[in-house]
């Protein structure tokens, strides 16, 4: 299978800050690719130099065989970019800024009002159409932003951070589009600071941190990098956390985390269910009463914080929290 | 299709989108067509009742002035939306597409200049109900609103400059706002400029704001013999010296104009 994008060596550097420093990536035609980081990991930055919005300081890079810098008139013509900021047009409808994009891809007037319908009808927009934008919702402008990406039916489709900001329908709403371009054979890379998210939707997965690639893998080949399952469970008191931790630490494949607002410890264990069966065994022989108890494969929030030693973004630590008060 | 070709389809194209959207804004739209109302009404009563000119009214000599007055303060809406654009992403979208790139500026200033058209004929027609009249020939009426309407166009490529330099809305409307004054007061528009104190009199009748409103007076034939005759140079031969204002700017703000284009958006 050829590869739809390919990077090397990306350098790209604002002052003394490497915004990229020797970011590489392939991805193989029909493909998702997820960019995995935090907040200025360079995920952006990445996507703007395989747009051809930026020229990388050093490194090379081709997209539909054509190269960022030296093909950019013939590259544009392959690729459909939808950003973290809608870029769409407040003042015009939705069948304006559609039929816009269709005349700046030279598919002529008749051909881009059809298009236009096409598009508006398949995302779901079809009433608000004639409606000018700026009475959209956020999750009506994010598809008919991307609807302005798939107009000239690219083969390749950059998507940076397509659900930041939205709420939690409009988000899978968005999902499930994504998907089905996905199933249409797009090619597809995706950067998200949600775990779940480059979880649902990307065949392989890159995470990034300080403008290079640290891990690479799929969903599952990650989550075998920072080892088995985890024992998760929450007590009632804080002496029980105590020694409910004291009690467990010899079943412990790795380090443990404590978590001690939501009374919760995380154990990495080798011997899955067998291995929870033990520690609640040992808990009920020093009478430790546990509130929950469960067996987890790891997430893509050990990933990152294995490979980095922090947790991935703030707003990911507080979906922990939220996720406590929901146990407690 | 060629690269000519194509540059004007798109300009057409990004042409026809900011003329929607001045039409759908109404506080675009109030700059284009009521601004220029209230200008005509304004100053031809208010100043028009209080000052006198030998030979002539002063409201005849006054719209002229207004007329340029209107270009300058209107091409600020070209800066504004500029830079409204800049920070909202759309132009990231249009440069990830096969489009060519001069159009963005080719089209925002064909837009501006329609949006002239519709300001000057407005004013125009309120001028024309108030008492202003054209003594000149039809043809010279004609070259008078065409070179104003060059003019414009020129003007909104330096705008356009002025405003890719600054990049943000609220700092293009202060540092715009700071600037047409004085080159719309410090001139002809409004007064003699032979009249005017000591160093204000050279910078008055060099600024080329008065050589265009000058240029317009005679072309309208709104001037009176009874009127002093103008001793600046570029004041004594308005109508060329208008005219190569024109080329001058276009020629040094265009490559400017598209240079900082450029740097604005590849960051």
């Amino acid at each position: 299978m050829p590869d739809a994008i390919v990077a090397e060596g990306l350098v790209k550097r604002y002052g003394d800050v490497a915004a990229l420093d020797g970011m590489g990536l392939t991805v193989p035609e029909g493909t998702v690719f997820g960019l995995l980081g935090p907040n200025g990991a360079g995920k952006t930055t990445t996507v703007r130099i395989l747009t051809t919005l930026l020229k990388p300081d050093a490194g090379h890079a081709t997209v539909a065989g054509f190269d960022v810098v030296r093909d950019a008139d013939r590259l544009r013509a392959r690729i459909g970019v939808s950003g973290q900021y809608a870029a769409v047009d407040d003042h015009l409808t939705g069948a304006e800024n559609l039929e816009m994009v269709g005349r700046l891809h030279h598919l002529g007037t008749r051909r881009s009002r059809e298009r236009a319908r096409e598009l508006l009808d398949r995302f779901d927009l079809t009433g608000a159409a004639d409606r000018p934008v700026h009475g959209y919702s956020g999750g009506m402008r994010r598809r008919l932003d991307l609807a302005g990406a798939l107009v000239a039916e690219p083969p390749v489709l950059f998507l940076d951070e397509p659900t930041t900001g939205l709420d939690p329908r409009a988000r899978i709403g968005l999902w499930e589009v994504i998907a089905e371009l996905v199933a249409g054979g797009t090619t597809v890379l995706l950067t998200t600071q949600y775990l779940e998210e480059a979880d649902r939707l990307a065949d392989r997965i890159a995470v990034v941190d300080h403008g290079r690639v640290i891990a690479l893998g799929t969903a599952d080949e990650l989550k075998d990098q920072v080892g088995g399952d985890r024992i998760q469970l929450s007590v009632t008191s804080t002496a029980n956390l105590e020694s409910a931790a004291r009690t467990l630490a010899p079943l412990a494949a790795g380090e443990m985390r404590i978590d001690a607002g939501a009374l919760r410890v995380t154990i990495p264990v080798t011997g899955g269910a067998a291995t929870l069966t033990e520690a609640l065994g040992h808990l009920a022989a020093e009478r430790i009463t546990v509130r929950d108890a469960g067996l987890r494969r790891p997430t893509l929030d050990d990933v990152f914080l294995s490979l980095t030693g922090r947790q991935a973004d703030e707003k990911a630590g507080a979906k922990v929290d939220e996720k406590s008060k929901e146990t407690a | 299709m060629n690269t000519l070709r194509l540059a004007v389809a798109d300009g057409v194209t990004i042409t026809k989108r900011n003329a929607l959207k001045i039409r759908r804004a109404p506080d675009l739209l109030g700059g284009v067509v009521m601004l220029p109302i209230v200008f005509v009404l304004l100053f031809t009563y208010v100043f028009g009742s209080m000052i006198s000119l030998p030979g002539m009214s002063y409201g005849e000599y006054l719209l002229p002035g207004i007329f340029v007055m209107a270009i300058v303060t209107s091409a600020q809406i070209t800066g504004y939306t500029l830079t409204q654009d800049l920070q909202k992403g759309i132009f990231d979208r249009f440069r990830t597409l096969p489009m060519s790139p001069s159009a963005v500026l080719t089209g925002q200033t064909l837009s501006d200049l329609i949006m002239n058209v519709t300001s000057i004929a407005t004013m125009a027609v309120v001028g024309l109900l108030v008492g202003w009249r054209v003594h000149g020939s039809p043809f010279e009426a004609a070259l008078g609103f065409l070179m104003l309407l060059l003019f414009a166009y020129a003007f909104s490529w330096v705008t356009a400059t002025v405003a890719l330099a600054l990049r943000t809305p609220e700092v293009f409307n202060n540092i715009a706002t700071i600037m047409s004054f004085p080159l719309v007061f410090l001139s002809n528009a409004f007064v003699d400029s032979a009249r005017l104190p000591g160093p204000l009199r050279p910078i008055a009748e060099w600024n080329p704001v008065s050589t265009l409103v000058q240029a317009a007076r005679e072309l309208f034939g709104n001037t009176s013999p009874a009127l002093p005759v103008p001793g600046a140079w570029p004041l004594r031969h308005a109508v060329p010296v208008s005219l190569l204002w024109t080329a001058v700017l276009l020629v040094v703000f265009v490559p400017l104009a598209t240079r900082l284009y450029k740097r604005a958006v590849s960051r």
